[in-house]
């Protein structure tokens, strides 16, 4: 830890000492030596520094995006350094919306991709830009709302129910507004109710869950979550409560794929493989069934593996 | 008396304008060469061009039989150097001022020939004061120091104690003469002042519009001048 | 109130107690950032010192275009980098291996420097044209070189581009859309203070957010604090 941060104060030495000695000093008659070193010794010593620590050690590399609400709910921290242990890999997340994990798999930039939004995963099997898919777990959406519930939806039995009492009413209501997965399954409820959401009621705050459910709360109004980031705020202190949940519309299930080789020689489909054998399997979906459970009181995703159902 | 200048036909034009038009300028090794003139003579151009900081539009400048141009070695432009009418100091101190064109030649031990110059000058006390904090004359003192540390072969004077109170002037105009003297260090003192001409210099040029109209030993220059406009100039007649 | 005041005892614990995950995030943000200013001191110092030096044709073309630079929104140039950096982007899918990929700390290091370089040029432009011209020319007669006359300059300009290098520095390490979008906020290798941040709030845990929030304002305040000591020794 301390040669790290010397190493941090001779960059800013550096620095410096090249402005104060190798310009205040004049330098003699320009020979090779003298002139030459102190302006390009940083250069050729700067990056041969950038690449020791990330690149030596880890042999395998395996990139993941994923939708941020894996990582935020603390879900790959959790399972992620087995499988980096077991098999000698290094699984770097990249944790984006739905939309930008996908098009990360068409340009290839991702190996394999963690995501909830079932309709967009079919088109992209389609297109052949995947080349593997299963099915891993689901979480559940709620739709959250202020105590005193202006549109009266506590206790509907279903979404489209609370969605059409929040728009007839026009209470505020906070939406992700960045195609994420959450986003798309609210349109989706928006389309079954036949509405449009339009209107000052309605809110498109295009950030991402955290600071939606923070503006929600501000605004004492309603909006769609998933339950693993509503948990973790309510723990911080938010006051929105759940009006309704348990509806089989408002289930996000999610999908593991593997990326389609063909799209950059960079792809590694064997660790891509690995990861989804790995994570389909038995003793993970447990490990995920029980995440967070104890804390909680309730599990924050539910497997739903092939193996897994077959299992049981 | 060897010449260490040689200057033909040579010809400076700024935007149409000729500032110098020098038909033949012999300096002379070792001597205190003055040239005087009104403002916007031409003198300052000409000593620029003599310090390789400019070069001629057409004629030619020969300096130690060396064609002056851009290609004039770099061990020949060191042997000249100038102390302009407005000091130019670099931050840091004193010492450091002065020890400045030692450095740029790569000399690593010169302290004590900048000891030696800084005492001359009466600046030890200043040694290690903010050159940026010093009176105009202190100023050009250590101006003068610096140029005369490197050892110069020809030193190059524009004015140097313009607006200087009597003990500034008479203290530089004394080391001047003393390096000349000792060093055998060729001078080249512009002023509009005749009688610092006079007090310093062993020949003077009366330099108007461009032109060299005059050019005679120091006495000649003030008991028989050639040209009329010599006469009027020395007399302090001429109106400018 | 009292989430701020646990923000704050937390990130003053954090700090203090040496924790682990804390000093490697702010390792690989100094270690990011003093990298990429480096790269722009060597770039931006000597371009900046030719553009307020020299007289050109079209050299107020380039300093309207330097201006521009300076004002580049990060996460454009985050996207640019993105882009080009793609594996199927302009760049990316050439395959050279010289060509840094996507989510990688040299990726971060290309658009800081895109992002920091600008502001190194202009204010170095800026801070040599100040420098008394007279300077130049008795500079130049005690016999210096062009280059000599150069570091004179960049000498006396000296202040003025060491602002320029704490100006570049503020802009880079607390920025947060560019080394988001092309570093991809990877734990332990692309992670650095500004993206933590948000990803902390995006979690709910304010008290660290608030804590590497902390930190960084009180990395800004000691680079601040360094140069005011060291105009003061200036002047």
């Amino acid at each position: 830890m301390f040669q790290k941060m010397s190493f941090y104060k001779i960059l800013v030495a550096l620095i410096l000492s090249m402005l104060l000695v190798a310009a205040c000093a004049p330098t003699a008659t320009p020979t090779a030596e003298s002139v030459a070193v102190p302006t390009q010794a940083p250069p050729t010593k700067a990056p041969k520094l950038a690449f020791t620590n990330t690149e030596i050690q880890q042999p395998q590399e395996m990139i993941l995006a994923t939708t941020s609400s894996t990582q935020d709910s603390g879900l790959l921290d959790y399972l992620l350094p087995d499988f980096d242990k077991e098999f000698n890999i290094k699984t770097k997340v990249i944790a984006v919306g739905s939309g930008q994990a996908l098009q990360m798999g068409k340009d290839g930039d991702a190996d394999v991709l963690l995501i909830h939004s079932p309709a967009a995963e079919k088109e992209f099997m389609d297109a052949g830009d995947g080349v593997r898919r299963e099915d891993v777990m689901y979480n559940d959406f709620v739709i959250v709302g202020p105590a005193e519930d202006p549109a009266k939806i506590t206790g509907l039995k279903t979404s489209v129910d609370a969605f059409k009492a929040i728009a007839e009413s026009e209470s505020k209501f906070v939406s992700r507004g960045d195609d994420s997965g959450t986003h798309v399954k609210e349109k989706n409820i928006w389309k079954k109710a036949e509405l449009e959401p339009v209107g000052d009621w309605y809110v498109s705050a295009g950030q991402n869950m955290g600071a939606v459910l923070t503006m929600a709360d501000e605004l004492q109004g309603y909006t769609l979550s998933d339950r693993a980031t509503y948990l973790a705020f309510l723990q911080q202190g938010l006051s929105l409560k759940i009006m309704v949940e348990g509806d089989s519309s408002l289930l996000n299930p999610y999908g593991v794929i593997a990326v389609n080789p063909a799209k950059s020689p960079k792809i590694r489909n064997d660790l891509a493989n690995q990861f989804i054998d790995w994570i389909i399997s038995i003793p993970v979906q447990e490990k995920i069934q029980v995440f967070k459970k104890e804390e909680l009181g309730q599990s924050l995703f539910y497997p739903s593996s092939k193996l897994w159902q077959e299992a049981k | 008396m060897a010449k260490i200048y040689d200057l033909q036909n040579v010809k400076r034009v700024y935007e149409s304008r000729t500032v110098v038009d020098i038909d033949t300028l012999e300096i002379e090794d070792g001597e205190i060469l003055a040239i005087v003139g009104p403002s916007g003579a031409g003198k300052s151009t000409l000593l620029r061009l003599l310090n390789f900081l400019e070069y001629a539009d057409s004629g030619l400048i020969r300096y130690k039989g060396q064609e002056v141009n851009a290609q004039l070695p770099l061990d020949f432009r060191r042997q000249v150097t100038t102390v302009f009418q407005r000091p130019a100091l670099l931050q840091g101190s004193v010492e450091e001022n002065v020890v400045y064109g030692l450095r740029l030649r790569g000399k690593k031990n010169g302290k004590g020939e900048v000891l030696e110059v800084i005492t001359r000058m009466g600046l030890e006390k200043l040694r290690r004061a903010r050159a940026r904090t010093l009176s105009g004359g202190e100023a050009q003192r250590v101006a003068l120091a610096r140029a005369v540390v490197v050892r110069p072969a020809v030193l190059l004077l524009d004015e140097p104690t313009a607006n200087l109170d009597p003990y500034n002037i008479s203290l530089i105009e004394e080391v001047v003469r003393e390096i000349n003297r000792v060093q055998k260090t060729t001078i080249v003192l512009v002023t509009h002042n005749v009688f610092q001409a006079k007090r310093m210099a062993h020949r003077i040029a009366l330099m108007l519009s461009g032109k060299i109209v005059e050019l005679s030993r120091t006495q000649d220059f003030f008991d028989h001048p050639r040209d009329p406009r010599t006469r009027a100039f020395a007399n302090g007649e001429m109106i400018y | 109130m009292q989430q701020l005041l646990d923000g704050i005892l937390e990130g003053l614990r954090l700090l203090f107690t040496g924790d682990a995950v804390l000093w490697e995030i702010i390792y690989l943000s100094g270690r990011i950032s003093g990298i990429a200013l480096v790269i722009s001191a060597v770039l931006g110092i000597p371009f900046g010192a030719f553009l307020g030096l020299a007289r050109f044709r079209g050299r107020r073309l380039v300093q309207a275009i330097v201006y521009t630079g300076m004002g580049l929104p990060p996460v454009v140039v985050g996207l640019a980098v993105y882009l080009l950096l793609s594996r199927s982007g302009i760049l990316g899918h050439l395959n050279w291996s010289w060509i840094p990929q996507l989510f990688t700390v040299p990726a971060m290091i290309v658009a800081q420097v895109i992002i920091a370089t600008p502001l190194v040029v202009g204010y170095t432009m800026a801070a040599v044209s100040e420098v008394n011209p007279d300077l130049r020319i008795q500079v130049r007669s005690l016999g210096a070189t062009p280059l000599q006359i150069t570091l004179a300059v960049l000498c006396e300009a000296r202040l003025g581009i060491i602002v320029a290098l704490v100006g570049g520095l503020g802009s880079i390490i607390s920025e947060v859309g560019a080394v988001m979008m092309v570093g991809g906020n990877i734990e332990g290798s692309t992670r650095v203070l500004t993206t933590a941040i948000m990803l902390e709030t995006r979690r709910g845990n304010l008290d660290l957010a608030i804590g590497l929030g902390m930190v960084l304002l009180l990395l800004a305040f000691l680079i601040n604090f360094g140069v005011t000591q060291l105009q003061g020794k200036g002047n």
